[in-house]
Order: structure tokens, then C-alpha cells, then sequence
């Protein structure tokens, strides 16, 4: 018993939404979770983890159950609780205007820690996460990343009996990703210390003694990451596409039979998918044809999803899937030779800070083109650029055959863009969104009655809910329909993935698949670097520069080139190796100067 | 032991509040420059005091006691008279707004003067009753100066001043009313600005900017929360009263009959009042923009409007005087009306400081429970 951290028993959480009505958030759920361990929540977006995070720290009062956190009865002394915990929720409440060391020193002001240990563990903060140089920056102004790792360190100034960590990583690049993890690693390794962490990424869960799968507010299952990973076992397979086909058409296909298939995803060129588990074999071999497959070891991932696909209650109608037949009486692009997008020696200044140094790519059409860098790299920058949201300092942007500098208008009418934050208007219908859109681009009339009806057939949408109630990859879906209703040639894209959960950004990029079908371009950005297999090519931008441009192979071989000892397997690794050979290049060139 | 690390954790939130509100330029621009603007504004610029009104006097009888008689008006500092010869013409100018009022000496007057009943006309604009009745008190000082003047120089005709009867008539506001204490109803105005536009704000912005949820997850107590927002603002209200008292005593020359330190003691129970009510406003809406809306509405406003500061309250019909009798504003509003014009009149004291400290405790009470650290 005494090394129990936390117990719950028939724990409920409903919350009234004046609109939905009751939301049932925590259902019916128990669990123990053993102490000096790390301990990962994992599950789509709404399964409940902040719910449950928030329950823990004795932030909500559930309609029923019981709930002992570190031996005390949460729910009747919160206090108590909160006195001895640490807990950093998933927008962590920095004081903006304070400077770094100002936000540390309140948080250390408020859990008591004593003056003489405060000196040790604050140096001890702000080299872990390479702070010592900002102490007096106000955390406004840090990037995305460094304002969580600072989170990190207010959440740790001293050391608690019980760490809760939620989301830590959610919007943070690879590199700050890793930065964290290396933190709250050697805590638990020097001071044992129990941490409960939720993430959506299975990578992360897998450095955890244990992993929870919630779902809909109930524990799927729970267990070692080893163990949870032998579910999948004999069913996951690699599948390698005929040569000239791109691996996300095959993904695409096997994705479209949600009987056989559990799960598909490109990388490296081929397509990773898991075997239903019951699949007929006669269909499996018709399915794939001549298509050389070969048998791979599971991952955490791999159970994840069929535990995910288990829960769904009616196999996935990918929207997109019939994209091609609806839309057949679209006179399809022609597909040539010359660039849609010209980007020459672009340059961005605000005031002394360059955003963007000299930048210089082409993007072809009906190509899909993905704009990846850690936060503050200047992707948001050049992408309001080419989107004629932002003009630029100097250089070249010919856009659509427009220059951006001269026709900005006509460029405008021939690109559609979705924002990352949901960017249309919430208590409005779906349909009437679509008209008001619709009506911005000058359409009206029956054209745009019927360009209504299509995007709402090809996108699966309900013409009559109200937009702001929609689940976050439904509101992604109606902004997609939104910026394609004047069927634009190029399609810009800014995060669409952030924060839907894996299911929804499988059907997503089935969409993005079958649109670049139909020869729109597509340039997208994203933090997810395993959706960067889907693109055609990638661009990978460090501080306002373009550091590598080619297609996901090509990346990975120059950066397995150029890393020296480290594997590079994954795009993530792959990521992670370019943008820090760059930094180092510039390190010793600092250092030679 | 505890009572030392709820003291250190006070001390650091005050800190953390006051580099806030410190960094903020506009909270200095609000907390400071706007109060200094209003005293100037409501001292000066608002000022009833009349200067260079325009008299329009028609002259139907033009003998030299007349002459004499009206002479005063030219020479008083407040009027300026226009000399004009018709009923008429003086009607239009005072319709068209070019006069202020209109001094009727009838052809009749210098006879009935040496009857002893000379009677003038006087004819105020009252679209503005506050003029018009100044008017009033500077016409009949100037002419009645100017008759005595006459009796000294031992013109028997004029030996009493009082032969002449002053007939006025007020037009467009027969009534004509306005009661007045502007200056000490100008601390309660901006003690209470201080609570609407500033302190609304702070707990809605903490729960806007996420940054509650991390400070409830600590050892800090909702109390504490409390104090240390309202601290830093007790001092620029201090600084704010400060201005106001010297404003009062060396601008505007407003008497102070009432002891300063109860004045000054008064105020500042008043001040943590109105600050108690914008935090609780802050607290129970946790949205920046509707707490400063509802501030403005549910304590600037009616202190402006309904705590005796513009309207004499007791010419309010009963509804109105229910609601200003609930406002704080009210209360204070009528003490240090008394404390500057009356004197320690201990009664009064004595009610509305126990008033005003219920409804500081109840606020404070109300401002921890919307704290209660708990998300839903």
C-alpha cells in the first residue's frame, strides 16, 4: 500500500455544457499507479487526460468515486495534496511580463524552498534547460519551447513527492521535445521521484515503466510499454510501392479498407501497416496484389492504433475517399513542367532581427511540400510570405505565375489558406460559414449553392451544426472545405494537425492525398515529423535559414551522412541530426572568428 | 511556523503583483494621470462660476438715474452688459443663445423710482439654472451697489435702496435647482475609478493567461491571492487621495472643517471597498472585458450618477433612492460631504465607517470564494 501514489476508485467527472448538454469526461474509472516510477497516459484528444490530471491535483470535484493521491484523500484535503505535489498543466501559467528569473523565484517563494538549497537547484534548473543566459528576459518573449522548458523548471523548483505533467510536449519541435525529456529523465533516475505524464506521443510512452491507453474517459488498457506492444505481434508488415508510384497512394489504398487493415503510414519511401487481426487472407492478397510486403517488429504505436480502431464504433468513411468521384466535373490543372511557386533569395527583416535569410526554393504542381523547423525558425514567417499576408523585405515570390509584389490580389484568388488556430466563425452553422467564405471570394448564386453542396458531400459535414461544437478534426475538416471552396491551385496549410488525434490526422492526410491527386499544390507546415513522409519533398528552416531541401529520403541519407556514430531512423532523428549539425557548424564558426 | 511561510508567499505575490502593475504603463496612466486630469477637470473645467455674462439691457427709459443705476453692471467682473433699445431685439439674442439674460428698465421706472417702487425686469436664460441663478446674484448685487452708491453721494431720491424691487423670471427651467459639493465627491469618483478600471481586471487575466491553474497547484491560499492584489493598488489610491487633499485645500480652497486624519482614514476604507469590488467582479466573471464592463456599470457609473455626486438625492424617486442607499459609493459619499463642509459629526462618522467595513469583509469573503481553487 505505502507504494501506491495513486488510487482511484469508480472515479466520475461529468461536466454541463450549456450548449451539448452533459459531457461524461471520467467514466466509471479505477486505477493504481505505483510510486518511484514514470507513468504515461496516452489517448486521443478528449479521452479525458487533463480531466484526470486535473482530478489528481485536486482541481475538479468528481460527480463520484474515490480518489487517494500520496496517501490522502484528494477530494476532501486538496490542500494537503497540493502542498506536496508539482504540477504543470498543459498551457503552463508563466508570468509574461516577469523576467525568467523573476517567474522562478516566485514559484520558489510560494513552495518554501529554503535560500540555501534555492542557489544549487536554480543552477542546477537553468542549466538543464540552458537558461543561464536569459535570466532577465521576460518569458513573453521566449519561444514556444523555451517558455515550456521554463514551465518545467517553476514546476521544479523543488523536488515533489509527486510530479503530474500534462501534455508537456504538445506544440513543442523535436529538439525542445527531447531537451524536456532529458530533464524529467535524470529527476527520476537521481531522486526517484514519481511523475504521471499524458502525451500523445508513443515514443514518449515508451520510456515509461508503465502506460494507461484512456479512451473516452475509461482505461483501455494499462500496462509495460513491452507488454502492451505484444498485441500487435504477426500483424504489422512493411509494404515496399511498385518504383515511380509515391508511397502515400499505396497508404492511401490499404487506409481505404478499414476491414483488413487496422492502420497504414508511409516512411522511407514505403508504407508500415498493421494486419487486421481477423482479416480474411484470400482478400489480404488480393488487397495488395504483387505488392512485396515483408513482416516488421511491432511498436507501442502499432498497439496504440488497434486499440484506438477497436473503440471506434463504425469503421472510418475516409471523406476524401470519394474527393475524386464528386468532384469529377472539375476541369483537372494541367500538369507542367514550370513551378507554381518561385521563392528567390527571400529575405524578412524585423528591424535587426532577420526572421528569413535569403531563402530560394520552387515548388511544382499538384506537389506536396512540407515547411519543417523547430519553434521561432521562421516557417510562420515565410509562410504568411508566400500566403501575400506579410510582404517581404527583398528578394523574388512569384506565386500562381504572380508576383507577389505587384499582383498581390490576383495571386490571393488562386491560393486558399487555412490558419492554425480555428479561424472561422464559431457560432455559426457550418453551412452558413461556408456561404459567408464563399460570398468573401465572390461567389454567390447558384455556383456557390452547388460548390456548398460538394464540400459538404466530399468532407462528410453536417450543413446544420454550429461550427465552434464541432471535435477539433471535424473543425479541421470545415476549414479545409472552407479555403478549397474557391478551388484555389495552391492550398497553404499552417499546423492543420496540432491537436487532433491520430485517427482524425489519418483521415486528414487521406484528404491531402486525393486533393494533390486532382493537382492542387499543397504546402504545409507541421511539428508531427512522421507526416513529413507524406510530402513529396521538405525543406528543413533554422533560424530564418533554409539548412536542407529534398525529398524525405534524401534528407535522411544526408543527414545519416553528415551524423556521426548516431542512428538516423526515424525523420525525427533525421531532424533533430540537420538542425544540430547546423548549430554546431555555426558554433565553430563563432568560436574560429 | 505557518504563519511564517503564509507571510513569506504574501510577500512574494505582493511583489509579483506590483512588478506587474508596475510594468504595465497603462495601469500608471489609469492609476495616476487619469485622477490628476479629473481634478483639474471637474476643479476647473467644470467650474459654476460665471465670467463675462452677457446681459442684454434695454433701455426704455433713458434718464441719468437710469443710466446711473445700471452703470454697476458694467463694472462687476461677472457681467457684460449690451446696451440695446427694444423688447424685441433682446428676445432674439437671448433665444439665439447671445445672451444670458435680459435687464428690462421699463419707461416708467425713474417715476416710479421717486415713488419709491421703481421696479426692474429681469429675465434669465434657464436652460442652464446654474448660470441663471448666478446671474441672478450678480445683477442684483451690481445694481443694488450702484443705488447705494447714489444714497451716499446724498441723492435724496435714492436714500433707500430698497425702493427698488428686482422682478426676475427664470425661463425654459422654472425650477432651477442644483446642489453642489464637487471637489470632496471628486475622492469618492476617483477612488472608485481605481477598483472599476484596475483591480477589475487582475483575477480575470490570471484566469484568461491559464496562469491560476499553476499558482493553485502550490501551497498559496486564496487569501493570500486576495491581499496581495489589492496591496499594490492601496498604494496608488493612497498616492491618488493624497493629490486630492491638495487639491482641495490649496486650488480650490475647499473648506475642511472635519479632522484630516478621519478624512484621510475614511478614504482609505473606501479605497479597499471599491477595490474588494473589482477584484469580486474580476473573480465572478474571469474575463477581462466583461469584468471592466460590468465595473464600469455596477460601481463607476452609479457612483457618478447615484451617490449624490451630480443629483441630490433626495429629489430621486424611491426606486432610484433604494438602489443608491446599496451602493458603497453612497455612503462615503455623504461623510466626506459632511467631514468637509459640517465637521466631525460623530453620528455620521460612526454609520457609514461601519457600513463601509461590512462591505469590505463581505467582498473580501466573496473575492477568496471565487478563488477557491477549483477549475470547474
Amino acid at each position: 500500500m505505502r507504494d501506491l501514489t495513486v488510487r482511484a476508485e469508480g472515479l466520475r467527472q461529468v461536466f454541463d455544457d450549456p450548449d451539448i448538454g452533459e459531457v461524461v469526461a471520467i467514466d466509471e474509472l479505477s486505477l493504481e499507479i505505483q510510486a518511484g516510477e514514470l507513468t504515461a497516459l496516452v489517448g486521443p484528444d478528449g479521452a479525458g487526460k487533463t480531466t484526470l490530471m486535473r482530478l489528481l491535483a485536486g482541481l475538479l470535484k468528481p460527480a463520484a468515486g474515490s480518489l487517494t493521491v500520496l496517501g490522502t484523500d484528494v477530494l476532501k484535503h486538496p490542500q494537503a495534496v497540493q502542498d506536496r505535489i508539482s504540477y504543470m498543466p498543459q498551457r503552463f501559467g508563466l508570468y509574461e511580463d516577469l523576467s525568467v528569473q523573476e517567474n522562478l523565484d516566485l514559484y520558489a517563494d510560494l513552495h518554501g524552498v529554503p535560500p540555501d538549497q534555492r542557489k544549487e537547484r536554480f543552477g542546477r534548473m537553468l542549466e538543464m534547460t540552458d537558461m543561464a543566459r536569459f535570466t532577465d528576459r521576460p518569458a513573453g518573449k521566449l519561444s514556444g519551447g523555451m517558455k515550456q522548458k521554463l514551465g518545467l523548471a517553476c514546476t521544479l523548483v523543488r523536488s515533489p513527492d509527486l510530479l503530474l505533467l500534462d501534455e508537456p510536449s504538445v506544440g513543442v519541435d523535436p529538439l525542445s521535445r527531447r531537451d524536456l525529456w532529458a530533464i524529467v529523465q535524470q529527476l527520476v533516475d537521481d531522486e526517484r521521484l514519481s511523475v504521471i505524464i499524458s502525451t500523445s506521443y508513443m515514443d514518449e510512452a515508451e520510456r515509461c515503466a508503465r502506460v494507461f491507453v484512456m479512451d473516452k474517459g475509461r482505461i483501455l488498457a494499462d500496462g509495460t510499454p513491452a507488454a502492451l506492444t505484444a498485441k500487435a505481434a504477426g500483424l504489422t508488415f512493411t509494404a515496399t510501392p511498385p518504383a515511380g508510384t509515391p508511397a502515400r497512394e499505396l497508404q492511401a489504398r490499404l487506409i481505404d479498407h478499414p476491414s483488413l487493415v487496422v492502420d497504414a503510414v508511409p516512411e522511407a519511401g514505403r508504407v508500415r501497416f498493421i494486419r487486421q487481426p481477423d482479416a480474411d487472407q484470400a482478400k489480404c492478397e488480393a488487397l495488395l496484389g504483387d505488392i512485396r510486403t515483408a513482416p516488421r517488429a511491432e511498436e507501442l504505436e502499432d498497439a496504440f492504433m488497434m486499440l484506438l480502431r477497436q473503440q471506434q464504433d463504425e469503421p472510418p468513411q475516409s471523406p476524401a475517399s470519394q474527393a475524386a468521384e464528386s468532384d469529377a466535373d472539375v476541369p483537372m490543372p494541367p500538369r507542367d513542367e514550370k513551378p507554381v511557386i518561385v521563392v528567390r533569395d527571400l529575405v524578412r527583416k524585423f528591424g535587426d532581427f532577420t526572421a528569413v535569410a535569403s531563402t530560394s526554393f520552387d515548388v511544382g504542381r499538384g506537389e506536396i511540400f512540407g515547411l519543417l523547423g523547430p519553434n521561432g525558425a521562421g516557417k510562420t514567417t515565410t509562410f504568411r510570405m508566400l500566403c501575400g499576408l506579410l510582404p517581404a523585405t527583398s528578394g523574388q515570390l512569384e506565386v500562381a505565375g504572380r508576383n507577389l509584389r505587384t499582383a498581390r490580389a490576383q495571386a490571393r484568388a488562386k491560393i486558399g489558406y487555412v490558419a492554425q488556430k480555428f479561424a472561422l466563425y464559431g457560432n455559426l452553422s457550418v453551412r452558413q460559414n461556408l456561404e459567408f467564405f464563399g460570398g468573401a471570394y465572390g461567389m454567390r448564386g447558384r455556383e456557390l449553392a452547388g460548390r456548398i453542396k460538394n464540400a459538404i458531400a466530399q468532407f462528410d459535414l453536417d450543413p446544420s451544426a454550429q461550427s465552434g461544437l464541432l471535435p477539433a478534426g471535424y473543425k479541421q475538416r470545415l476549414a479545409m472545405a472552407t479555403g478549397l471552396l474557391h478551388r484555389p491551385e495552391i492550398l497553404f496549410l499552417d499546423e492543420p494537425t496540432s491537436g487532433i488525434d491520430p485517427l482524425a490526422r489519418r483521415a486528414f492526410w487521406r484528404t491531402i492525398t486525393a486533393l494533390s491527386k486532382e493537382g492542387v499544390t499543397i504546402v504545409i507546415t507541421t511539428h508531427f515529423m512522421e507526416e513529413a513522409e507524406y510530402c513529396d519533398r521538405i525543406a528543413i528552416q533554422d533560424a530564418g535559414e533554409m539548412l536542407i531541401i529534398g525529398t524525405p529520403a534524401e534528407v535522411r541519407e544526408k543527414a545519416a551522412a553528415g551524423a556521426d556514430g548516431e542512428t538516423v531512423r526515424t525523420m525525427n532523428d533525421a531532424f533533430i541530426a540537420v538542425v544540430e549539425q547546423n548549430r554546431a557548424r555555426h558554433d565553430r564558426q563563432r568560436a574560429a572568428a | 511556523m505557518i504563519a511564517v511561510a503564509s507571510f513569506s508567499r504574501l510577500v512574494a505575490l505582493t511583489r509579483k503583483e506590483t512588478r506587474q502593475m508596475l510594468r504595465d504603463r497603462s495601469n500608471l496612466v489609469v492609476g495616476l494621470v487619469l485622477p490628476a486630469v479629473l481634478i483639474l477637470l471637474f476643479g476647473y473645467g467644470l467650474s459654476f462660476d460665471v465670467t463675462d455674462a452677457r446681459v442684454a439691457v434695454v433701455l426704455e427709459d433713458s434718464s441719468p438715474v437710469t443710466l446711473n443705476a445700471v452703470a454697476g453692471l458694467a463694472g462687476s467682473d461677472y457681467l457684460s452688459p449690451i446696451w440695446m433699445h427694444s423688447m424685441p431685439e433682446a428676445e432674439a439674442m437671448i433665444r439665439a443663445g447671445e445672451a444670458d439674460a435680459i435687464l428690462r428698465v421699463p419707461s416708467e421706472f425713474t417715476r416710479d423710482l421717486s415713488h419709491g417702487s421703481g421696479t426692474l425686469q429681469l429675465i434669465l436664460n434657464g436652460v442652464d439654472s446654474n448660470t441663471a441663478q448666478s446671474i441672478e446674484g450678480y445683477a442684483t448685487g451690481a445694481i443694488t451697489n450702484a443705488l447705494e452708491h447714489l444714497a451716499d453721494r446724498g441723492d435724496a431720491r435714492f436714500g433707500d435702496a430698497g425702493g427698488i424691487t428686482l422682478v426676475q423670471r427664470t425661463w425654459f427651467n422654472e425650477a432651477g435647482t442644483s446642489t453642489w459639493f464637487l471637489v470632496p465627491g471628486l475622492i469618492v469618483l476617483v477612488m472608485t475609478l481605481i477598483g472599476a478600471f484596475l483591480t477589475s481586471l487582475l483575477i480575470a487575466r490570471e484566469w484568461e493567461r491559464g496562469t491560476l491553474e499553476s499558482l493553485f497547484v502550490t501551497p498559496v491560499r486564496p487569501l493570500e491571492l486576495v491581499l496581495s492584489k489589492l496591496a499594490p493598488y492601496l498604494v496608488i489610491g493612497a498616492i491618488d487621495l493624497v493629490m486630492c487633499l491638495l487639491a482641495a485645500k490649496f486650488l480650490f480652497h475647499v473648506p475642511m472643517r472635519g479632522s484630516l486624519w478621519i478624512i484621510v482614514l475614511s478614504s482609505m476604507l473606501y479605497l479597499l471597498v471599491s477595490l474588494a469590488m473589482g477584484l469580486w467582479i474580476s473573480g465572478v466573471t474571469r474575463n477581462q472585458f466583461a469584468a471592466s464592463q460590468m465595473a464600469l456599470l455596477a460601481s463607476f457609473m452609479p457612483a457618478m450618477m447615484l451617490s449624490g455626486f451630480v443629483f441630490d438625492l433626495r429629489n430621486v424617486p424611491l426606486v432610484v433612492q433604494v438602489i443608491s442607499q446599496a451602493l458603497p459609493a453612497t455612503h462615503f459619499m455623504s461623510l466626506v460631504k459632511t467631514l468637509f463642509m459640517v465637521g466631525n459629526y460623530w453620528p455620521e462618522i460612526a454609520k457609514s465607517v461601519v457600513i463601509l467595513s461590512l462591505y469590505g469583509v463581505l467582498l473580501i469573503w466573496a473575492t477568496r470564494r471565487t478563488l477557491a481553487k477549483r477549475l470547474d
